[in-house]
């Protein structure tokens, strides 16, 4: 009779320990990997390890790393958006043509911000209220904005930006810290509490997995949709106002081919290209890696033909090293 | 014996202070607008040559893989980390590469300009392939070699609306009366760099002006339909086509006989050239205009009031030489 005593049997809230987790966790490999970047860097270019260096080198990645964390949130929902470069040339286009009227400093970052916006609320409008395929709409949308802007400029250039508009993509806060690697720091944080610390960010992992389950569990996909569209928008406007007050003039052609950048980069963050899951510290330690191996390659006068084979080749790495390692621990085990 | 010490510190500090600056070597960077075109590889060329005659200069051959202004902004601060003595960079866009440049001459890099230019606060120097008017009248004259006793002519040019493209036959049209005077130019057509119609405008001259005896088309595109035109109406030896082309794509034409000559700039030259004003601006020189600069092999320049100068006359082409340069670009 003492056998049917019922036992108390413990279930642990996790699989696996928080720390092991954290240890084995993406972002902690891609560390790893920035961290071996940054070592080798310093062992192979005398003039990696400059403070003017570095600080120089942030900017080729802060303008597109602030994209890619709107990005991230979006492709973890399940959708995608191809258009942010040419967001960002309109968006740089209608700047230009709003300081030939004779806007001010102010007005045009609101126009550059505006346009972003209007932008993604484009993409989502046709995304969320036709229902069609953000893949699709956005390979349009990439061809429609960019259009608009060679239509306006052809082979012309708009230049002549106030001398306080370049503070912004040439600034410095202090010392060799840029405006813009400040600003990137601050758009991660937000991007950071924003995914990771609200029911928003939960309820967009949620509609990543199942979108239908999510809608029947009272969350509004389409609204959250339509959001992460005008985010994305907005950040490509944050990026334009970089970019056009870095170089000082618009041209159409302004951040041609950014949109693979910044995809490359969320992708490499460790965010699932299906959806439903990554984290924003992937993205961030992504923007450093590809900004360390561009700089770095850079500086050995490596050609860009072989530095984008580098990009390539690290990212089916990444992606494919932990799958491998998946398939030998279930082998093991087996 | 302190006193000999000191004298043997001091000497040596002075020997190597006085023998660091020779050691050093130039570095040079070409910096083009994209990477893995024949025209740039031959410019890269030419700097080598350049840097081979000079002695004691690197040349660094760099560029994006997309001919993008970004592209090259990320190469320019990555030659700015790298501290190199001075920057020649044919530029994706005149604008945008200004604030890039001028950290870099902030830094004490010198910065030229060469081919496609950059606007005039971004540069010290900037370096034309040629000048209108040694364009309008190199055009004319490579009709003009071969009509020994004149004839009538006809110009096929782009667009009715590029800049460049009026400037040229403006410039030919002005030094035709003086110096080709047996020549005589019977009308200016438009192709407007389209294949079909630059083809339709040839055969719409030769139908036009039965004693055509040379079709001069300044613009690559029109240059090939022109010759393909005479080719297929069999007045290979009637009419001879000439003007701006690229000698890859033109040679066919030239060894079939419907054109005689034609010219273009030349890559390795401009490279040379790029390389010799670099160095002698890193020696010291000054540009400022009327500033003088050698450019070796090439001849000499003479700085304009914006800084900039012409090389020379298009490169001529033909036969003799179409074989050897249609390889490079």
């Amino acid at each position: 009779m003492s056998d049917l005593k019922p036992q108390t049997r413990h279930i642990a809230d996790r699989l696996e320990s928080p720390l092991k987790l954290a240890v084995f966790s993406w972002p902690s490999l891609l560390l790893v990997v920035a961290i071996a970047l940054f070592i080798l860097n310093s062992f192979m270019s005398p003039y990696f390890l400059s403070a003017w260096s570095l600080s120089d080198a942030t900017f080729n990645f802060t303008e597109k790393a602030i994209i890619a964390f709107a990005m991230a949130l979006l492709i973890i929902s399940g959708e995608i958006d191809l258009s942010v470069a040419a967001i960002i040339a309109l968006s740089s286009t209608i700047m230009g043509l709003c300081l030939q009227l004779g806007f001010g400093t102010s007005e045009l970052v609101f126009v550059g911000l505006f346009v972003g916006v209007l932008c993604g609320a484009f993409n989502g409008t046709l995304v969320v209220g036709l229902g069609l395929p953000s893949i699709v709409v956005t390979i349009g949308t990439m061809s429609f904005f960019r259009g608009i802007s060679f239509i306006i400029l052809g082979d012309q250039a708009f230049n002549g930006y106030p001398a306080e508009f370049a503070f912004f993509g040439q600034g410095y806060v202090w010392w060799v810290i840029s405006f813009e690697f400040v600003l990137f720091l601050f758009v991660a944080l937000v991007y950071f509490v924003l995914l990771h610390k609200t029911n928003f960010g939960r309820q967009i992992f949620v509609i990543g997995n199942n979108a239908t389950a999510a809608q029947f569990s009272g969350v509004r996909v389409k609204r959250i949709k339509f959001i992460l569209f005008c985010l994305v928008g907005l950040m490509s406007g944050i990026a334009a106002i970089l970019l056009t007050s870095r170089l000082g003039s618009t041209r159409p052609s302004i951040a041609q081919g950014w949109e693979l950048e910044v995809i490359t980069m969320v992708v490499l963050g460790g965010i699932s290209i299906l959806g439903g899951s990554g984290t924003i510290q992937g993205v961030f330690i992504a923007a450093f890696i590809m900004g360390l191996i561009s700089f770095g390659l850079g500086l050995l006068n490596v050609p860009g033909i072989v530095m984008s084979i580098f990009i390539g080749a690290l990212l089916i790495i990444v992606i494919a090293l932990p799958i491998i390692a998946g398939k030998i621990k279930s082998r093991l085990k087996a | 014996m302190n006193i000999f010490k000191k004298l043997a510190v001091t000497t040596a500090i002075a020997v190597t202070l006085a023998a660091s600056p020779s050691l050093a070597t130039e570095r040079i960077a070409l910096v083009v607008k994209s990477l893995g075109n024949g025209f740039f590889d031959a410019a890269a060329k030419g700097a080598e040559k350049a840097a081979a005659e000079l002695g004691d200069v690197e040349v660094i051959y760099t560029g994006p893989t997309a001919a993008t202004a970004e592209g090259q902004i990320e190469i320019v601060n990555s030659l700015i980390a790298q501290n190199v003595d001075a920057i020649a960079i044919s530029s994706n866009d005149p604008d945008a590469l200004v604030p890039a440049l001028k950290k870099a001459m902030d830094r004490g890099i010198k910065v030229i300009s060469w081919d496609s230019g950059v606007a005039q606060d971004g540069r010290m120097v900037h370096l034309n392939p040629s000048d209108t008017g040694l364009i309008g009248e190199t055009i004319i004259k490579l009709a003009a070699d071969y009509l020994p006793e004149g004839g009538d002519v006809a110009i096929l040019s782009a667009s009715s609306t590029a800049t460049n493209q009026n400037a040229w036959i403006d410039a030919a049209k002005e030094i035709l009366p003086t110096k080709f005077p047996n020549i005589n130019l019977v009308s200016v057509v438009y192709g407007d760099d389209d294949s079909v119609k630059s083809t339709n405008e040839a055969k719409g001259l030769i139908a036009n002006h039965p004693d055509l005896k040379a079709i001069i088309a300044p613009t690559t595109v029109g240059v090939v339909a022109a010759a393909q035109v005479v080719t297929d109406m069999d007045l290979i030896g009637k009419v001879n086509v000439t003007g701006l082309a690229l000698p890859s794509e033109f040679k066919k034409f030239i060894d079939n006989g419907s054109s005689q000559a034609v010219a273009l700039w030349n890559p390795i030259d401009l490279g040379y050239s790029a390389v010799q004003i670099s160095h002698q601006l890193i020696k010291g020189a000054k540009a400022e205009a009327g500033a003088t600069f050698s450019l070796g092999s090439v001849g000499e320049i003479t700085l304009d009031d914006a800084g900039s100068a012409a090389m020379a006359a298009p490169f001529q082409f033909d036969a003799s030489n179409i074989e050897e340069f249609s390889k490079i670009y």
